[in-house]
């Protein structure tokens, strides 16, 4: 559904894509890993037009992700951000529902909220949190107000960013749960990128690993512990003994 | 090699000046055309309206009133030295109206609101909140710019406005009860020496001088780099270059409307 052909990207000097093929089938959940600054985050930029590939080919169900029309194209995608990326000039339930408060997906305002509200409830928060104001939330309650804008317009695509990033064990396993579970209800094709290593197991279907730009090893994640790649196991093991230089 | 290397250094620095200059125009131009096109985005506008019009009110207001006090004050004794000081009220009028009103709000729109643009679009964009705008089909450029510039065009003329009719009240304050002008003599003196072509040429100045302080406020806030370092450097960069345009522009339409 999702297919990277020979996609290229530098910024400046710098080239952090050189050249990564990767195909992502309709319904599956794909996670990414690797080391910090080895473009994970730029792969997904690059499918929603955040970022411009330097070469190279992406589609979606088969057509270029960079033509035609842009509003039904991202119309099909929900993402979480790393950070939540929230907006702090809105309420909660006006995140969640910021999609369906404009646009071609625009719904009245009433109806919105309630689903709004509804997806609130899927992902563990209680009504009486849809008033407040983002900053009055722990980050534990942001990445979930995070997930549930993300899936607030039911989307066929879901892209997730380092989702358990700056959170303790134990809430990390609930984001985990919570994001297998929704993707399996709805039937969605999942991109995750992240380098911790239990979202891997919880989340993934497919594991692929990336490294020095390009994709070195791909597969079932029940593959990934004797997958005998040499970079995989020494990403996996923590180990600073490897063919991935780890700067001390 | 000793010459070629500051001047290779000011022809980059040239040619990135000249870089800027395009890249903000065509900003500009893009903010434009956004407001021209639907979608619209009524809660932002609103939103805009409050932050740029109501809220710099008491800070537009009491640089006027004090900056027409003291110039009526330097009028009175400049103009006694060749027994003019009963020009007070008219110089007072066409100062503050033609000069000093629109500057000064554009100076303070400036302070106040490119700076606040600048660092509320910034953190956005430093915190993926620009990224999630556009993966949510919404585009920024009509979110967070046109809005803001459409709002800072339409009501820093009314502060300009505002900001003229206090000056001069600044004025007549000091002329009545510290110079010892008749009241009705100096209301009538400023009535009858303003032309509209003062008043109008006051109200187009505020709007491009709102428009320079949005525009710059939005152009640096979404170039700005990483960190709260990006912040800082692009709320600082903002100020600096709407206070400049503001200046610049003020020479180029003073030249247009008295001169030619």
């Amino acid at each position: 559904m999702i297919t990277f052909d020979n996609v290229h990207k530098a910024f400046g000097p710098k080239k952090v894509l050189r050249g990564v093929n990767l195909h992502v089938p309709k319904g599956e959940s794909m996670v990414i890993i690797g080391g910090s600054g080895t473009g994970k985050s730029v792969t997904l930029k690059c499918v929603l037009g955040l970022l411009s590939p330097d070469q190279g080919t992406i589609t979606v169900d088969g057509k270029d992700a960079t033509k035609g029309d842009r509003d039904a194209f991202l119309a099909r995608f929900g993402m979480l951000f790393q950070g939540g990326a929230l907006f702090d000039s809105l309420t909660v339930w006006q995140n969640v529902a910021f999609r369906l408060l404009r646009g071609s997906l625009k719904r009245p305002k009433d109806e919105a909220r309630d689903i709004a509200i509804e997806k609130l409830r899927r992902v563990g928060l209680t009504p009486d949190v849809a008033d407040l104001f983002p900053s009055e939330l722990s980050g534990g309650m942001q990445k979930r107000v995070g997930l549930a804008r993300a899936i607030a317009a039911e989307p066929e695509i879901i892209f997730f960013d380092e989702p358990t990033t700056g959170l303790d064990p134990i809430m990390s396993g609930v984001i985990n749960d919570l994001i297998r579970e929704i993707v399996v209800e709805m039937g969605a094709t999942a991109m995750t990128i992240t380098h911790d290593m239990s979202s891997v197991r919880a989340i993934a279907d497919k594991v692929a690993m990336l490294h020095d730009g390009v994709i070195q090893w791909t597969g079932p994640v029940a593959d990934m512990d004797n997958s005998g790649d040499p970079y995989l196991t020494q990403f996996i093991s923590g180990s600073a003994e490897g063919p991935i230089e780890a700067v001390r | 090699m000793i010459l070629v290397t500051p001047l290779a250094a000011l022809g980059r620095a040239t040619i990135s000046v000249f870089a800027t200059i395009g890249r903000v125009a065509l900003f500009a131009l893009a903010a434009l055309t956004h407001i021209l096109r639907p979608p619209f985005y009524g809660r932002e506008f609103a939103v805009a309206l409050l932050n740029i019009g109501w809220l710099s009110l008491p800070v537009v207001g009491l640089t006027a009133i004090f900056t027409g006090a003291a110039l009526a004050l330097q009028i009175y004794d400049g103009g006694s030295r060749f027994s003019a000081e009963a020009v007070v009220p008219q110089i007072v009028a066409i100062g503050m109206v033609r000069e000093l009103g629109p500057v000064l709000v554009g100076l303070m729109v400036a302070a106040r609101v490119t700076s606040s643009i600048a660092a509320e679009i910034a953190t956005m964009k430093v915190t993926e909140q620009i990224d999630a705008l556009t993966t949510l089909s919404t585009h920024p450029m009509k979110y967070l710019a046109a809005p803001r510039v459409l709002a800072a065009l339409l009501v820093v003329p009314a502060l300009v406005g505002i900001g003229d009719i206090i000056g001069i009240f600044g004025g007549f304050v000091v002329g009545t009860q510290q110079l010892g002008f008749n009241p009705a003599t100096y209301i009538t003196n400023t009535v009858d020496f303003l032309q509209r072509s003062d008043v109008i040429s006051s109200l187009i100045k505020g709007s491009v001088f709102g428009g320079i302080a949005a525009t710059m406020g939005c152009y640096f806030g979404m170039h700005s780099g990483r960190g709260a370092q990006g912040v800082g450097a692009a709320t600082k960069a903002s100020v600096q270059a709407a206070a400049v345009l503001i200046l610049a522009a003020n020479f180029l339409l003073t030249s247009i409307f008295f001169v030619s």
